[in-house]
């Protein structure tokens, strides 16, 4: 049973490693994230936001939606920490 | 329950440190656009103050600045602001958070009130982080007695 996991391990392992040869090279400018919205972003974001840090302009902005979604997540950790961890004075 | 050890050095240091620290907080919150910054990382500094405050001192100190009512109040009043900028956009006839219909209630133009809009939602997160961190650690540091000192 071990022999067997080892195995697949090895296997999968493998076959990772193999497909990282067809990823494209480190900062290609024609690779497809590079030429889909990057340069978009990288020419427009001062004409449309007048925001000189891209990042902020992205994540707050462009991508708005994911950023309130994140918020939620780490208002839901807090809240849940205080309902399952609290307990009152009197027990 | 832990006792509180009292240490002059860290107890001073501290208190040096922490308004320095909430200034340098609010610094990053504000000035997110043009340097490397947000609510996230402003929100964990303003947390993070807190906390020192925590570890220097005692529970009771924490919460003579920081109530657990008014923590709680304010980790909700983060995400309602963010997602009440973004209901306030639908309502002047944009889409979800779609900012730069803010030009109708703000005194700037389109351009410019998605960069303000941007600004009220950082200030959002970095509230929403900053109260949650501090009930995150108050919450484990106790077991959720809160009294005591921090373990």
């Amino acid at each position: 049973m071990k022999f067997i996991a080892i195995f697949a391990v090895l296997i999968t392992g493998f076959l990772l490693a193999y497909a990282t040869i067809d990823m494209p090279d480190w900062g290609d400018p024609n690779s497809p994230p590079s030429t889909h919205v990057s340069p978009r972003y990288i020419e427009k974001v001062i004409i449309e936001t007048a925001t000189p840090n891209m990042v902020t302009a992205v994540l707050a902005d462009y991508r708005g939606y994911d950023t309130l979604g994140e918020t939620v997540v780490i208002f839901t950790a807090g809240i849940v920490c205080i309902l399952l961890l609290r307990r009152s004075p009197d027990g | 329950m832990v006792k509180l050890y009292e240490n002059l050095i860290v107890q001073t240091v501290s208190r040096l440190l922490i308004p320095a620290m909430q200034i340098f907080g609010l610094y990053v919150i504000a000035h997110g656009h043009g340097s490397p910054g947000g609510g996230f990382q402003g929100g964990c500094i303003l947390g993070a103050s807190y906390i020192l405050m925590l570890a220097a001192y005692d529970i009771a100190e924490l919460k003579r600045h920081m109530s657990e009512t008014l923590n709680t109040i304010l980790c909700c009043t983060g995400v309602l602001i963010y997602a009440g900028i973004g209901l306030l956009c639908v309502i002047l006839g944009g889409n979800f958070l779609d900012y730069s219909v803010l030009y109708k209630i703000l005194p700037v133009d389109p351009v410019k009130a998605r960069y303000m809009g941007m600004l009220g939602v950082e200030i959002g997160v970095g509230i929403a982080v900053m109260s949650v961190m501090i009930s995150i650690f108050l919450n484990i540091a106790s077991a959720g007695e809160h009294e005591g000192a921090a373990r």
